[in-house]
C-alpha cells in the first residue's frame, strides 16, 4: 500500500493527462461542429430551414383565381379545365404579389399551342394532334380556337 | 456578449452533465427547429411523385418551369428535371434509341415517322429521392440528406464539390453548378411543398402526367393511384427505395 501512494505522483500525471485531453476535445468539439449537427442525422439541422426559405415564383392557381374568379368559370366543363393557370401563362408570382407593377404578358398561341398540340409519334395516340402548318397556315390558333375552353361545340369554339 | 452568472452556470452545467452530441441536440430540441416552422409538421409528411407515361406529351413545361422557379443556369444545359424521347424500334427493348434535346427544354422536334413499326414515348426524370440514396451514403460531409420527411436535400454551405454524389447517383440526377462549384439537384421543390403548393413541375403539367403526393397523408390521392395503377421505380435492382412511382414504365426505360 505504502508503494502505490509513494508513487502516487505518477497516476495524478495521468489522470490530469486525461483530463486535459477530455476538456481539449471538447473545446474543438465546439469549434468544429456545426451548430443543429447530428439532430436527425448525420446532416446540419439547419440546412433544411434554409432549403425552405427560397422565395417561389409560381403562385399556383389558388393565389391566381383570387382575382381571377371567372376564368375557372370559363374553363368549367371544357378540356382544359384541369390544367393550372402557370402552365400556359407561366410564372407569375411577382404579379400576384404586386398586379399593379407586374403584368402578366398574354402568350402567342401559335408558339404555346404547338408545344403540346403539334404532331409527334411519341405523344399517346389518342392526344389531339395537328400539324400546325397544315392546319392553320400560320393563322394564330385563338382565331377560331377558345384557349380557355377549346374543342368543338358547347362554346368551345369561337 | 455578456453572461450572467445564471445563464454561466445552465451552460457549464449542461455541458458537463450531457456530451457534446447530447447537449448540441437538446439545444436544438429547446428551439423547436423545424418543427416550429408554422403550420408544417416534418414528421407528418413522407413526399413522393407519380408519373404516368401514358399521359406524358413531351410538351417541356416541366423543365423550363423548373429552370424559372429553382434558378437552373439556362446554359450550358443542367437540369434538376428533363423529358427523354424512347424510340424502340420493333419491340427491341434491349436497344431503345434514347434523345432529350436540351432535355426538352425546346420540346421535341419530330424525328421518327408514325407508323413504322416502332414505339415512342416520353419519360420524364428527375431525382427518385430514393429513401435509401446511394449519393447521401457516399457524402463525406454530410452536406447531402434525407430530410425526416423524406426528401433528398443538399446543404450548399457544406458541400466541398467533390463529386462523389454525382457519380454515385443510378439515375444522374446530380450536376455541379459551375457559379458555385457546389452540387444542385431536385429539391422536390422543397420551398413550395412546405408551404402547401405543389411542385413547379406539377403545377405546370398540363396533363397531370406528374403527380406529388404525401405518403403519410391517408387522404392524399397518391394511394388511390398506387392502388389501381401498375406502378414501377427505376432500376428497382438497385434497392434505393425510390419514391418515382412510374406507370406505364416499359421494359427499355434505363
Amino acid at each position: 500500500m505504502g508503494d502505490l501512494f509513494g508513487h502516487r505522483g505518477h497516476l495524478v500525471r495521468v489522470a490530469a493527462l486525461f483530463a486535459a485531453g477530455l476538456v481539449a476535445f471538447f473545446i474543438l468539439r465546439v469549434l468544429f461542429v456545426p451548430e443543429g449537427f447530428g439532430v436527425y442525422g448525420h446532416f446540419r439541422a439547419g440546412a433544411i430551414e434554409e432549403n425552405r426559405v427560397r422565395p417561389v415564383t409560381f403562385a399556383g392557381r389558388a393565389a391566381c383565381v383570387e382575382c381571377h374568379s371567372d376564368v375557372p368559370e370559363a374553363m368549367k366543363g371544357g378540356r382544359h379545365a384541369a390544367i393550372r393557370c402557370e402552365a400556359c401563362h407561366g410564372p407569375l408570382a411577382g404579379h400576384a404579389g404586386d398586379p399593379a407593377e407586374k403584368k402578366a404578358v398574354r402568350p402567342d398561341s401559335k408558339v404555346l399551342c404547338a408545344r403540346c398540340h403539334a404532331a409527334n409519334v411519341a405523344r399517346p395516340a389518342g392526344f389531339p394532334q395537328v400539324e400546325p402548318a397544315e392546319h392553320s397556315a400560320g393563322e394564330a390558333c385563338t382565331t377560331c380556337h377558345a384557349a380557355h375552353k377549346p374543342g368543338l361545340g358547347e362554346g368551345g369554339t369561337k | 456578449m455578456s453572461t450572467d452568472r445564471r445563464e454561466f452556470l445552465a451552460r457549464s452545467g449542461k455541458l458537463l452533465l450531457l456530451t457534446g452530441a447530447a447537449q448540441v441536440a437538446f439545444e436544438a430540441v429547446l428551439r423547436g427547429e423545424p418543427e416550429a416552422a408554422p403550420n408544417y409538421k416534418i414528421a407528418d409528411h413522407w413526399w413522393a411523385m407519380t408519373i404516368d407515361i401514358e399521359k406524358c406529351i413531351g410538351c417541356g413545361n416541366c423543365v423550363r418551369a423548373c429552370k424559372e422557379e429553382n434558378d437552373v443556369p439556362r446554359e450550358p444545359f443542367y437540369f434538376r428535371t428533363w423529358v427523354e424521347r424512347y424510340h424502340v424500334p420493333d419491340g427491341e427493348i434491349e436497344r431503345p434509341q434514347v434523345d432529350s434535346p436540351n432535355g426538352g427544354y425546346d420540346g421535341f422536334p419530330e424525328k421518327y415517322r408514325a407508323g413504322d413499326g416502332s414505339k415512342n414515348f416520353f419519360v420524364p426524370k428527375l431525382c427518385n429521392h430514393c429513401a435509401h440514396s446511394p449519393c447521401v451514403q457516399v457524402c463525406p460531409v454530410g452536406a447531402t440528406f434525407e430530410s425526416p420527411d423524406g426528401v433528398v436535400l443538399v446543404d450548399k454551405t457544406y458541400c466541398l464539390g467533390c463529386r462523389y454524389c454525382v457519380q454515385a447517383c443510378p439515375y444522374g440526377c446530380r450536376y455541379i453548378d459551375p457559379r458555385t462549384e457546389t452540387v444542385d439537384k431536385c429539391s422536390l421543390c422543397y420551398h413550395r411543398i412546405t408551404k402547401g403548393l405543389t411542385t413547379a413541375c406539377c403545377e405546370t403539367c398540363p396533363t397531370e402526367a406528374r403527380v406529388l403526393g404525401d405518403l403519410k397523408n391517408p387522404k392524399d390521392p397518391i394511394h388511390e393511384f398506387l392502388r389501381t395503377h401498375k406502378v414501377q421505380v427505376l432500376k428497382p435492382q438497385m434497392a434505393t427505395g425510390s419514391k418515382a412511382y412510374y406507370n406505364g414504365l416499359d421494359g427499355s426505360v434505363r
